[in-house]
This record gives C-alpha cells, sequence and structure tokens, in this order.
C-alpha cells in the first residue's frame, strides 16, 4: 500500500507539468496545420509569457492584469516573427524554416537575457498557496488552476476551429490553402493569425507555469522542445492527440524522476520522443501520412 | 581552366598553413588556429549533411561529445593508446548515427532534426549524470596529449601541423566525395528526393550514409579536441554549440566545402578579437542565422559576390531579358 502513495503524488504533477506540454504541444500543431512548419521558437513565447506577465505584474500588481497583457503582449512578438522573418523567406524547403525559427528562438532569448539578467522571478499562485491533501498526496492551487485552465483553453480552441468563421476559415487553409483562396479566404493573414493564436496559447502556458517554476530567460527552450514532443507523441496537428500526447509525457517523466533518478527526468521524456518517432511516427492518434 | 583555379586553391591552402608554421610564433595564435581547424572538421561534416543532403542535425555536439569523451575516459581513466581510443570513439559515434538514422532517415523534413536534438539533449544529459565514467558536470581531467611515432604533440604549435594536415585531409575527401558518384546522387535527392528515386537512387542509404560521414568527422574533432586541451567537460557539448555549428555552416555557406572554412573561421576568431561579443553572443548568432537564411541563402560569401556581380552587370548595361 506504501507504494501507492508516492505515486498518487507523481500522477499530480505528471498531470500539472503534462498540460503545460499539451498546450505548448497544441501551438506546434495550429503552426503546422495551417503552414506545414515547425516554429522551433515556440518554446520562447512561453518564457516570453511567463516573463511579460511578471514584469506587468510588477508595474499593476493585478493578476488578470498581468495575464491578458502577456497574453497580448506575446500574441503581438508571434504576428510580427511571421511577418518579418517567415513571409520574406524566398526558398522555403524545411531546412531553411528550420534554420530560421531556430534562430528565432536563439534571438529571442539572447534578448531575454539583456532585458531581464538570468535571475529567476517568482510570480505570485492565482489563488493562495495552501496546500490540501488527497490521501497522502499534496495538491496546491496553482495545480488545479493548471489544469482547469487547460480544459479551458482547449474547449474555447475548439470551439473557435469549429464553431466561428475565422476558425472555420483558418481549417479550410490547413486542408487546401488554392482552394481556400479560391472561395475567397485570406490565406496569408490566417496564416499570419495562426502564429498569434499559438504565440498566445504558449504565452498562456508559460504564465500558468511560472508560479509553480519561477521565470528565468532560459525556461522556453526544454519547455518548447517538450511541448513539440507531446504533439509528436499525440499526433502532428490533432488536437486531442496533442492533448493526449502531453499527458503521458508528463506522467511518464514524473514517474521517472521519482521511481529512478530526477537527473534523468529530461532525458526520459526525450527517450520516449525517439521510440516514438521510431516506432509511431504518426503519433499515438494520428493516422498514416 | 577550372582544374587550374582548383588546384590552385589547394596549392594556396597548403602553403598558407605551411607559412603559418613557420612563422607564428605565439602559442596563443596556434592554439586559436587549432580550435578554428578542429571547428572546421565538424562543419564540413554537418555541410555535407545541411548543405548537400539537405538534411539538419540539430545535435551534433552529441557526436563531437561522444568522440571527445571516448577519447577521454579511454586514455585518462583506462591508460588506452590515444590512437586507438580515437578510432573507439569513431567506431561508437558512427554506430550511433547508424542506429539513429535508420528510422529517422527514412521520415522527411522535421523528423530527423528533432531526432538529432532529442538525442543531442540525452547525450548531454548522461553525460552530466553518469558521474563515475564521465566525471559529471565539473569534467574530466588529465587526459594526455598524442604522440606520433615517439614525438609528443604536446604544444599548440606540434599539434598545429597534426590538425591542420588533417584538416586538409578531411577537406579533400570531402571535395571528392561531393564529386563523386555518391556526391551527384546526394546532390539530386536534395533538390527533389522524388526525381532521385526515379533515377534509381536509394535515398534512404545515401542519406544514412552522409549522416555517418558527418559523424565521423565530428568524433574524429572531439578525440582531437580532448588532446587539445587535455580537459573536457560537458558545457562543451551542449545545444548551443550545436546551434553555433549550425551557425557557422549557414555563415560560410551551404554546399561550399570552403565556405566550412571560412564559417568556421569567422566565428572562431570574432569572439576572441570583440569580447563585447561574449555578451551578446547569443543574440548574434540567432541574428546571424535569421538574417543569413532570409536575405543571403547561399551564405556570406556568395550572397556578397553574387550581390556584386548584379550591380556589376547592371553598371555594364547588362539587361535580364
Amino acid at each position: 500500500m506504501e507504494i501507492f502513495a508516492p505515486l498518487l503524488q507523481y500522477l499530480i504533477s505528471g498531470l500539472t507539468s503534462g498540460a503545460i506540454y499539451a498546450l505548448i504541444g497544441l501551438g506546434f500543431g495550429i503552426i503546422y496545420n495551417s503552414t506545414t512548419i515547425i516554429n522551433f521558437a515556440q518554446g520562447e513565447m512561453v518564457m516570453l509569457g511567463a516573463m511579460s506577465a511578471i514584469s506587468i505584474y510588477h508595474l499593476v500588481p493585478s493578476l488578470p492584469v498581468a495575464f491578458v497583457g502577456g497574453v497580448a503582449a506575446v500574441a503581438l512578438v508571434g504576428l510580427v516573427l511571421e511577418r518579418l522573418a517567415l513571409r520574406p523567406v524566398r526558398d522555403p524547403s524545411p531546412l531553411t524554416l528550420i534554420i530560421i525559427t531556430v534562430g528565432a528562438a536563439v534571438l529571442i532569448k539572447g534578448v531575454a537575457m539583456l532585458l531581464w539578467g538570468k535571475e529567476a522571478y517568482p510570480l505570485p499562485p492565482f489563488s493562495g498557496n495552501v496546500p490540501f491533501h488527497l490521501g497522502e498526496a499534496t495538491i496546491l492551487p496553482q495545480n488545479l488552476w493548471v489544469l482547469g485552465l487547460t480544459v479551458v483553453l482547449v474547449a474555447a480552441l475548439e470551439a473557435f476551429f469549429r464553431l466561428t468563421l475565422v476558425g472555420k476559415a483558418m481549417r479550410a487553409c490547413s486542408y487546401n490553402p488554392r482552394a481556400a483562396r479560391l472561395v475567397g479566404i485570406a490565406a496569408g493573414r490566417m496564416v499570419q493569425l495562426s502564429f498569434g493564436v499559438s504565440a498566445a496559447l504558449g504565452a498562456g502556458a508559460g504564465i500558468l507555469i511560472a508560479p509553480l517554476t519561477l521565470g528565468v530567460y532560459d525556461m522556453g527552450t526544454m519547455l518548447g522542445l517538450k511541448g513539440f514532443s507531446a504533439a509528436i507523441i499525440g499526433g502532428l496537428g490533432s488536437l486531442l492527440g496533442g492533448v493526449l500526447g502531453g499527458l503521458i509525457l508528463g506522467v511518464a517523466e514524473a514517474l521517472a524522476s521519482g521511481l529512478i533518478s530526477s537527473g534523468y527526468r529530461d532525458a526520459v521524456a526525450f527517450l520516449l520522443l525517439l521510440i516514438v518517432l521510431f516506432v509511431r511516427p504518426q503519433g499515438v492518434v494520428g493516422g498514416r501520412r | 581552366m577550372k582544374l587550374r583555379r582548383c588546384l590552385n586553391r589547394w596549392v594556396l591552402f597548403a602553403a598558407t598553413v605551411l607559412m603559418l608554421a613557420a612563422w607564428l610564433d605565439n602559442a596563443y595564435y596556434y592554439t586559436l588556429l587549432n580550435f578554428i581547424g578542429i571547428h572546421t572538421l565538424l562543419v564540413v561534416g554537418l555541410n555535407l549533411l545541411m548543405g548537400y543532403g539537405g538534411q539538419i542535425s540539430l545535435g551534433h555536439a552529441a557526436f563531437f561529445g561522444l568522440g571527445a569523451y571516448t577519447s577521454g575516459i579511454l586514455t585518462a581513466t583506462c591508460g588506452v593508446n590515444p590512437w586507438l581510443a580515437l578510432l573507439a570513439g569513431l567506431i561508437l559515434s558512427g554506430g550511433a548515427a547508424f542506429l539513429i538514422g535508420i528510422p529517422a532517415l527514412k521520415l522527411r523534413g522535421y523528423y530527423l532534426a528533432m531526432a538529432t536534438l532529442g538525442f543531442g539533449i540525452i547525450v548531454y544529459i548522461i553525460l552530466n549524470e553518469a558521474r563515475a565514467l564521465t566525471g559529471g558536470p565539473s569534467g574530466l581531467s588529465g587526459i594526455p596529449s598524442l604522440a606520433l611515432a615517439g614525438w609528443p604533440l604536446n604544444t599548440p604549435r606540434r599539434l598545429y601541423l597534426l590538425i591542420w594536415m588533417t584538416v586538409g585531409g578531411i577537406l579533400a575527401l570531402s571535395a571528392n566525395l561531393v564529386n563523386s558518384r555518391t556526391g551527384r546522387a546526394i546532390r539530386a535527392l536534395h533538390d527533389s528526393e522524388e526525381a532521385a528515386e526515379s533515377l534509381g537512387v536509394d535515398t534512404a542509404r545515401m542519406k544514412l550514409k552522409i549522416f555517418i560521414w558527418s559523424a565521423l568527422y565530428a568524433s574524429l574533432a572531439g578525440s582531437f579536441y580532448a588532446h587539445t586541451l587535455n580537459f573536457i567537460a560537458p558545457a562543451s557539448f551542449g545545444f548551443m554549440f550545436s546551434i553555433k555549428l549550425v551557425t557557422m555552416v549557414v555563415l560560410g555557406g551551404m554546399a561550399s566545402i570552403w565556405g566550412s572554412l571560412l564559417g568556421a573561421a569567422v566565428l572562431t576568431v570574432l569572439p576572441e578579437l570583440l569580447t563585447v561579443f561574449h555578451d551578446f553572443e547569443v543574440v548574434i548568432f540567432g541574428a546571424i542565422l535569421m538574417v543569413v537564411m532570409i536575405f543571403l541563402p547561399r551564405g556570406l560569401v556568395r550572397g556578397i559576390m553574387d550581390l556584386w556581380e548584379f550591380r556589376h552587370f547592371k553598371r555594364e548595361g547588362g539587361s535580364f531579358v
């Protein structure tokens, strides 16, 4: 019976980080669907979200303002990135686009280091720090905020793509850009919008996790890679798959760090990615491409 | 005409290497030149993969690290002959590249980038965590210097000739590879995999071959690096170093053997010349990657040459119509 108590704790922390990976992974999927680009700068949007929310909170100590302000600022960065770095590319081969987005990631990280320095900054939890207990396991209110807001964001995203005209237009572009253009959809604008939406999603993930992990200029790289792993594990471009992939990754990682060694936590995450890439590259949910 | 120009380059290269060996008498310059040489080995290999194969490795520092640590551990801890250790590093790196390459190269586009990235991070974590073997984050020291026929290569100047003769050999080998049947097949698959396949090129095998070659070059560079510094730590083999290598390839020009030498030289010397460079290093690498790929996708030298030729052409009243 003793073995189950820590397991529940691992499960809770795994689901929390898994929800974050899922949100980041969905950002990758949205851009991939509309452009078949993998935006390697997605992780830096997560970092920018956390850091700008922390900065805004210092000016106006109100969490809702910080959340909305951070998300809006980063969405703008996403739009600008698409306009300045990706639209002017003359030869959009995957190799070129990988290099450009990797370059953007490195650049954003470097600028963040110059702006905020190398220290880690705290963001207060959304509703206090009083833990409550579930059997042997401890749950922080912030864990519930992460899980709850992830559900809300995913539902909102699904509703946006299914119900709104803009969302439907974006889906049309991802199925067939030329046909979408023929029926009068501004495909270029939809591509730009997908960068904005996914940057906003990443920023949201960053602000949710900041109270648990602190905000540092270099937090984005690892979170971005894990989010991408989540997207691949679930099946790139699939909403359900992305969520599932994130949760699988988060739980696997938490179990590994609890049962094996916390030093190998990140190695387990990428080992899982390599196994999925090699055995089932279309992901757990995705169909054959 | 083309042959003569080609030959002239090699003569110029050999003459420069020998002249520097005769004239320079400052250990610092030799150390710097040795690092340029080691980086060139890495960049030529990566350039074969990126420029000619159209694939990308975002974890090339891992192969560099495997070479360095195999040499380091076998010589410092086990007392194996450095040349045998170097060979063991090559076998290990080549084997790892083979295992990763088989599944990843069958997939297109982003998958090799992601697989190599994951591999790079796993190797980096193992180097940090397997303390008993690698010495952990504080590194592995006491690596002996190389020796050639009983003559210890323990000063930067003595190493210089070995490293640059190797660089010359690798450059020649790569130029030869690029112009061989394999090389033509590889370039064909860069332009269009379907077209290459329809002409009977076994694309998966070609990509695997070039991926293994580039891993072997990196491992060789890693072994030299370990014996040059006599000390290695995981920090030299992280994600940022992989990015630095990609930046060198991009700056020197993809699909350019000599460009690799230039890219490695510029990005090794610049941080030494400008101390400011260190604070802004990350920003500068990012900016180089983006600006070069957006505006000069053929690399710095060729891009500027193209611009110059274009202006020249217009001044002489030429027109493209």
